[in-house]
């Protein structure tokens, strides 16, 4: 059985620009697909060529097998970075709109329960709050009840609350059986919603697997915080990196490096110990932060 | 081509159409004051240069008479039109030198005028008489002011929105569906006709009943000639949006084709007498057939078959931007 995406060789250049150069990957069915990465690392432009709305410079794509076609069209829900909505009709009429499209669709019923749209139902949709319109656009697409949903960067914008909620929506589809394809910034989203993971910059992977295997791979050591007004300024057998309020001291041996801070007299009032994050392997990898 | 898919764009396009209010008003407010005004404004007498029409003018002797200063002679070839034109006040007298006749409309003062001026300069003429109401200024403006509105609300409410829906990410949206461009630019054309020929019907009617337009042809055939203009404009709209993104670009580009057409195509004053080279270009603009085609309809009572040059043009002239603008499309 062919694979559920797989991607060969993947280019696209923009005037000479290589948003994407030449990269490959597979998809495998109900998995949820993570493609992570700062901005302008050719995240969406790889999204948006699997989606089929921009032609590839380069590669090929196929969908179980074959290349991208009417089959695809109407098994592919597609939630875009940014989305404009038909102005003056409701939310309602919105979805009807878009279930009229397709050949399959699920219960309007259905859709409005699970992505918990009832309370602004009859609402224009140019009145809707940041996290109320993401909901719509996901039920948007759900409409086809899609084999593959493709989420560009869905969270951006929306304040914690909001966030959460939207990662709740998104794990209760993937229960479904569905397979997920997500790009984001956020490398904690990725870490709770995905089970494999690229990671891009300047157009090319620099690490893929399963975020734990990443982790697993790259670091063997875990995180030790202290608030830094507890923390001596002279301590220079321990190596700690200051990040804001915080001290952090990477270490392979937990037991030995907390007995250190106690022969050092250090109050372990305000400890705490966090694990690797992709973020840090981020920084690892290029040698940047994420978000600058 | 899904018909399915077809109306779910038609029917989320209507309801935005009906629920914009502050857009919908404007597209009946605009004409109705622009008519009224004009009403108004003209309901007074016409211009003071009297009109002469002159059958076989270049094979006669010219009269004594055509040396009388202030009054314009205009040669005329089609005797049964020029009589017509004196019915309706659109010429003040019509002499035939090689017949000795001349034809004046019995409730013109004018023609009473020039009746005296004739007999004065020239003799032996034989007296014709008709009787008809004149055609006022607006009964000649109407079909100028709703093909304008026509096409300004089918260039703007088209092209532009076009490429809005461009610009804001909706018609990427929509290509991510399995909806085709023909289906969308179907719903888009029909929808926005649907709307103009019912502003279109509605000027009408409100500025008929208050000004009582006259009517020589047939309300079908000036329905036809509406529906094959909207359409032409319509597929204008779409062949300027097919690829613009930018709307800045979209509006100036709108802008210069609807001024130079609403000024050329004659809905304020009719090119007759203009430059002939101005002439020729008002050719190649729809806005002119229609015009044309709808003002025969209602001043000279015309009938399709007579306004068949003007349809046909309309009629190639959509085909060529609709395929060109349906080549072109880029949802992105």
């Amino acid at each position: 059985m062919p694979p559920f995406l797989q991607v060969d060789n993947l280019a696209r250049y923009y005037q000479g620009v290589k948003a994407v150069d030449g990269i490959s990957f597979t998809i495998e069915r109900g998995r949820c697909f993570g493609l992570l990465g700062p901005n302008g690392a050719g995240k969406t432009t790889t999204v948006e060529m699997l989606e089929g709305i921009n032609e590839p410079s380069r590669g090929s794509i196929l969908y179980q097998g074959k290349p991208l076609g009417r089959r695809f069209k109407d098994e592919a829900g597609i939630m875009f970075q940014t989305t404009a909505l038909q102005d003056y009709i409701t939310v309602r009429e919105t979805l009807e709109m878009f279930q009229q499209m397709y050949p399959r669709t699920i219960p309007l019923a259905d859709l409005i329960e699970s992505c918990s749209l009832d309370e602004f139902l009859d609402r224009d949709t140019r009145k809707l709050s940041g996290g109320q319109r993401q909901r719509l656009l996901l039920a948007i697409a759900l409409v086809n009840d899609p084999e593959v949903i493709f989420l560009d960067e869905p969270t951006t914008g929306l304040d914690p609350q909001a966030r959460r909620n939207f990662w709740e929506l998104v794990q209760s589809i993937k229960k479904r059986g569905k397979t997920i394809v997500l790009t984001t910034h956020y490398m904690e989203e990725a870490y709770v919603l995905c089970d494999d993971i690229i990671i891009m910059d300047h157009g090319r992977i620099i690490a893929q697997g399963t975020p734990e295997a990443l982790l697993a791979k790259h670091f063997g050591d875990v995180v030790l915080q202290l608030p830094k007004s507890d923390f001596p300024a002279d301590s220079s057998q321990l190596k700690a990196l200051e990040k804001g309020d915080l001290v952090e001291i990477l270490s392979n041996d937990v037991n030995q490096t907390i007995h250190q801070l106690i022969e050092l007299d250090i109050s372990l009032t305000g400890l705490r110990i966090r694990p690797r994050t992709l973020e840090d392997l981020f920084l690892a990898l290029t040698g940047r932060e994420l978000r600058a | 081509m899904s018909f399915r898919r077809f109306l779910a764009i038609l029917r989320a396009r209507n309801k935005e159409f009906w629920r914009d209010r502050a857009a919908l008003s404007w597209n009946f407010i605009f004409p109705i004051m622009i008519i009224g005004g004009f009403a108004i404004a003209f309901s007074g007498d016409g211009p003071d240069l009297y009109k002469v029409g002159i059958t076989d003018a270049e094979n006669s002797q010219k009269l004594h008479f055509e040396e009388t200063q202030y009054i314009q002679f205009i040669p005329v070839t089609d005797l049964p039109t020029a009589i017509t034109k004196v019915e309706r006040h659109q010429l003040d007298m019509l002499v035939s030198p090689s017949t000795q006749q001349f034809w004046i409309n019995e409730t013109s003062p004018a023609g009473y005028m020039l009746e005296r001026l004739l007999k004065g300069s020239d003799d032996g003429f034989k007296r014709q008489a008709v009787t008809g109401q004149g055609i006022r200024y607006v009964d000649w403006l109407i079909s100028g002011i709703l093909a304008m509105n026509l096409m300004f609300s089918a260039l703007f409410g088209v092209g532009f929105v076009i490429v809005r829906y461009r610009k804001n990410g909706m018609l990427k949206r929509l290509k991510a569906t399995p909806v085709t461009a023909f289906e969308f630019i179907a719903a888009q054309v029909i929808s926005r006709m649907w709307l103009l020929l019912s502003v279109s019907i509605l000027v009408f009617i409100l500025t008929d009943l208050a000004l009582d337009f006259r009517m020589y042809g047939s309300y079908l055939d000036l329905l036809i000639v509406f529906i094959l203009g909207a359409i032409c404009l319509i597929s204008l709209g779409l062949l300027i949006a097919a690829r613009l993104a930018s709307e800045e670009l979209a509006g100036g580009l709108l802008n210069a084709i609807s001024w130079p057409m609403m000024f050329l195509s004659g809905v304020w004053f009719s090119l007759e007498g203009v430059n002939p080279w101005l002439v020729k270009l008002a050719q190649l603009l729809p806005l002119t057939h229609v015009i044309d085609g709808a003002r025969a309809i209602m001043i000279d009572g015309a009938g399709l078959v007579d306004i068949l040059p003007n349809l046909m043009v309309l009629v190639v002239m959509t085909a060529i931007f609709l395929i060109i603008g349906a080549y072109t499309f880029r949802w992105e």
